[in-house]
C-alpha cells in the first residue's frame, strides 16, 4: 500500500510537469494544427537561461534569498523563453503558413535541432549543476510517503497554471480570439480578430509555460544539459496525444495519466507480466496505453471528433 | 586469408631478411593512441611508458638468435576515433612493427584489434577496459589492465565481505557498458550465494529514477548498485535520499569521476564506494620508484596509465626472449607463458588475452574527494 501511494506522489509530479508542457504542444497544436517540435527545446533554454541568470543573481547580490533568487532566475527565464517563442513563430513559422502540412512540421523538427546545437555552442556538453533553492530534503512521512518542498511547489504551481490558463481561454477576449482562431483563422480575421497577433501570444504564453516546466524540472533533478529537453518533450507531446490533442482540459488528463502509468507501470509491470516483462519496458508500457486509447478513441481521451481541416 | 594481410606479411619477411645482415637488428614497436585532441595527455603518458620500458631493454641489451637487437618505437596518433584507429593500425603493420602497445581507448582498440589478427601481430593494450576486446577470439588482443567483468567481480567481492550487505539491489542503463557492468556484478554474486534483492532498468538518457527506486525501496536493500555513468548515476542517488532510502550507493568507473561529485553534491557521503580498473599509482608495488624514473626522463610526473604501458612493453619483450625470435609467429604463443612482477603488479595472461589478476581499485567518497581504499 505504502509503494502504492509513493508510486502515486511520484506519477502525479512527474505528470504535472509533462501536463504543463504538453499545454504547450496543444495550444498550438488546436490553433494552427501544427505540432511545435521544438517545444521540449524552448524547455532547455529556458532552464539553462534560469541557471546562467540564478548564478549572476549568487554573483552580484548574495544576499537576496534563495527564493527570491530562484523567482529571478525564472522571470528572466520567462521573458527569453517568451521572446524565443515569438521569434521562433515569427521567423519559421509565419512564412510557412499557408504552406503544405509537412513544411512547418519538417521546420519546426529544424528549429529543435538549430536550439539544441546553439545551446550546446554555448553551455558546452557538460551536466551543469543546478542549484536546487527549493529543498529536496523529504519531509516528515505521511503513511510512509515521501515528498519533497520542490515536488510540492511543482504541484502547486502546475496547478495554479493550469487554472490560469484555462480562466485566460475561456473568460478573456485574448482567449475568445484565440477559440475563435482555433475554430477558423480565416473567419476569425473577416470578424475583425488580428490572427497573427494572436497566433503570436499562443506561442508565447505556450513557450511561457515551457520555461516554468524546465526551471521545475531541473530544480527537481539538479541538473541541466542542452539535450535535457528531448525526453520530456517527446513524453509531454504523448501525453497531448493521449488527452485529445487540441484540447486543454485533454493535456492536462494527459499529462497527469501518462505520469502514472509511467509510475505505475515501471513499479508493477513485471507483477502484472509474471516476471516476463520488466522495467527495461518502463517507456513501452506508456506507449502500450497510448495505443489502446487511440484504437478505442482515435481523438485521445477527452477530444472531440473534428473534420479534417484542409 | 585476404590478399590484404599477405602483403604485410610479405613486406615482414622481407625487413627481417635484409636486417640480419646487420650487426644490430632493429626491432620495431609500435604504439597507438591519441596524440592529439581532449584525452591526448592520456596518449602521451601512455607513449612516454612504453619508451621506457624499450629504453630500459636497450640499456640492459635483449638478444634473440644470436643477434643484439635495438628496440624502437613507432608511435601514431588514432585520435581515440575508431576510423582513425584502423587507417593507424594498416599503417604500423605495413611497417612491419613487431608488436604493438596499444590502442588506449576501447572504442579505438576493438576495431583496430582485427586488423592486428589478420596480420598476425600482437597488440597489448594498456587501458581499454570493454569484455568485448577479449571476447572477440583474436589470438593477437592482450591487455593488462583489468576488465570490466573483473570490477564487478571485485565490486561483488567488497560489497559482500567488507560492507556486510546481504540484499543488493542492481541497477542498469541498458548501454553495452552499464548492462555488462551489471550482470558482472550478479555473476559474481551468484557464485558468492547471494542473489539481488531486486533488478530494474533505465536508460542513458533517463532523468527520473522515482517509480523504480520506489519499487526496490519495498525489497529493503541495504546496498544499491548502478551500472552506467554519471549523468544518470548522480541524479539516481539523489533520489534514494528524496524517498528517504538509506541504501549505500555502489559503482563502476563510470561513476567513480569528479563530475558525479558535482553534480551529486550533498547527496554524496562516506556511503557511496565505486571502482575503477587499475590500481593508483601510490598501491603499486613499485609505483614510487616507477614515477620518480619516469618524471627524471620525461620531465612530467606520471598522469594515468603510463606504468600499465611499461608493463605492457615488458610483456611484449619477455615474451620475445622466451621464444628467443622478435618474429610475431614465432613469439606470439608465448605471450600465454609471460609471468613476471611488472610495476603494476604481476603480470600474465588468461587464455582470452585478459590480465589474469587485473587489479582494480576501490574508491570511497570522503571529504570532498574519492579516497582509494586500501
Amino acid at each position: 500500500m505504502e509503494t502504492l501511494l509513493q508510486q502515486t506522489v511520484n506519477g502525479l509530479v512527474v505528470g504535472s510537469v509533462y501536463a504543463l508542457i504538453a499545454l504547450g504542444y496543444t495550444m498550438v497544436y488546436g490553433i494552427l494544427g501544427l505540432i511545435n517540435f521544438a517545444h521540449g527545446d524552448v524547455l532547455m533554454v529556458g532552464a539553462l537561461v534560469a541557471l546562467e541568470s540564478i548564478r549572476l543573481i549568487q554573483l552580484y547580490a548574495p544576499e537576496l534569498g534563495p527564493i527570491p533568487t530562484l523567482l529571478g532566475g525564472l522571470a528572466v527565464a520567462v521573458v527569453v523563453c517568451m521572446i524565443l517563442g515569438y521569434t521562433i513563430e515569427r521567423t519559421a513559422y509565419r512564412r510557412l503558413r499557408n504552406a503544405p502540412r509537412l513544411a512547418p512540421l519538417i521546420t519546426a523538427i529544424g528549429v529543435s535541432f538549430l536550439l539544441q546545437t546553439l545551446a550546446m555552442i554555448v553551455w558546452g556538453r557538460n551536466y551543469h549543476t543546478f542549484p536546487q533553492l527549493v529543498s529536496t530534503t523529504p519531509l516528515e512521512p505521511v503513511a510512509g510517503v515521501f515528498i519533497t518542498p520542490v515536488q510540492i511547489a511543482i504541484l502547486v504551481v502546475s496547478a495554479t497554471l493550469m487554472i490560469g490558463l484555462v480562466l485566460l481561454v475561456n473568460k478573456t477576449r485574448l482567449g475568445r480570439a484565440m477559440r475563435a482562431t482555433a475554430e477558423n483563422h480565416r473567419v476569425a480575421s473577416l470578424m475583425g480578430v488580428d490572427t497573427n497577433k494572436i497566433i503570436a501570444a499562443t506561442f508565447i504564453i505556450g513557450s511561457g509555460l515551457a520555461a516554468v516546466a524546465g526551471v521545475m524540472y531541473s530544480s527537481n533533478y539538479g541538473i541541466a544539459h542542452y539535450a535535457m529537453g528531448f525526453m520530456p518533450g517527446l513524453k509531454a507531446f504523448t501525453a497531448a496525444v493521449l488527452g485529445g490533442i487540441g484540447n486543454l482540459a485533454g493535456a492536462m488528463l494527459g499529462g497527469i495519466v501518462l505520469g502514472l502509468v509511467e509510475s505505475i507501470g515501471a513499479g508493477y509491470i513485471e507483477d502484472m507480466s509474471f516476471g516476463f516483462l520488466n522495467s527495461s519496458y518502463q517507456d513501452i508500457f506508456a506507449f502500450i496505453i497510448l495505443g489502446i486509447v487511440l484504437i478505442f478513441r482515435p481523438t485521445g481521451l477527452l477530444g472531440e471528433r473534428v473534420a479534417d481541416r484542409a | 586469408m585476404t590478399r590484404r594481410a599477405l602483403m604485410p606479411a610479405l613486406a615482414g619477411v622481407l625487413i627481417v631478411g635484409s636486417a640480419s645482415a646487420l650487426a644490430d637488428t632493429v626491432v620495431k614497436i609500435g604504439f597507438a593512441g591519441p596524440l592529439t585532441g581532449p584525452i591526448s595527455h592520456v596518449g602521451k603518458d601512455e607513449q612516454f611508458g612504453a619508451q621506457l620500458a624499450l629504453e630500459d631493454a636497450n640499456a640492459k641489451g635483449v638478444v634473440l638468435g644470436g643477434q643484439k637487437v635495438k628496440f624502437e618505437l613507432m608511435p601514431e596518433d588514432d585520435q581515440a576515433d575508431p576510423r582513425t584507429a584502423t587507417t593507424v593500425a594498416q599503417r604500423l603493420v605495413d611497417a612491419g612493427v613487431k608488436g604493438v602497445i596499444g590502442h588506449v581507448t576501447s572504442g579505438a582498440a576493438i576495431p583496430a584489434s582485427r586488423i592486428y589478427e589478420q596480420a598476425g601481430i600482437p597488440a597489448i593494450t594498456p587501458s581499454s577496459t570493454s569484455p568485448k576486446l577479449t571476447r572477440q577470439g583474436y589470438k593477437t588482443t592482450y591487455r593488462v589492465i583489468a576488465n570490466d567483468m573483473q570490477q564487478g567481480s571485485a565490486m561483488a567481492k567488497f560489497a559482500t565481505g567488507v560492507l556486510k550487505a546481504q540484499r543488493i539491489a542492481v541497477i542498469d542503463d541498458r548501454t553495452a557498458y552499464g548492462q555488462g557492468l551489471a550482470d558482472a556484478l550478479v555473476d559474481s554474486l551468484k557464485q558468492l550465494g547471494i542473489k539481488p534483492v531486486g533488478r530494474e532498468f533505465t536508460n542513458d538518457k533517463a532523468t527520473d529514477f522515482a517509480a523504480i527506486l520506489t519499487k526496490l525501496k519495498a525489497a529493503k536493500p541495504d546496498a544499491i548498485f548502478y551500472g552506467g555513468m554519471d549523468a544518470q548515476g548522480a541524479p539516481l542517488l539523489k533520489q534514494t535520499k528524496q524517498l528517504g532510502m538509506s541504501a549505500r550507493f555502489l559503482g563502476g568507473d563510470g561513476v567513480c569521476t569528479a563530475e558525479m561529485i558535482k553534480i551529486a553534491g550533498t547527496a554524496m557521503s562516506s556511503e557511496v564506494y565505486c571502482t575503477q580498473a587499475g590500481i593508483p599509482m601510490d598501491k603499486m608495488p613499485s609505483g614510487k620508484a616507477f614515477n620518480e624514473r619516469f618524471a627524471k626522463r620525461f620531465n612530467t610526473p606520471v598522469q594515468l596509465y603510463a606504468p600499465y604501458s611499461y608493463d605492457a612493453t615488458n610483456a611484449l619483450i619477455e615474451a620475445m626472449k622466451l621464444a628467443n625470435s622478435a618474429d610475431p609467429a614465432k613469439y606470439l604463443p608465448q605471450l600465454q607463458k609471460v609471468g613476471f612482477k611488472g610495476v603494476t603488479g604481476h603480470i600474465a595472461f588468461d587464455a582470452n588475452g585478459d590480465s589474469r589478476e587485473g587489479g582494480v581499485a576501490l574508491y570511497q567518497f570522503n571529504a570532498g574527494k574519492w579516497e582509494a581504499r586500501p
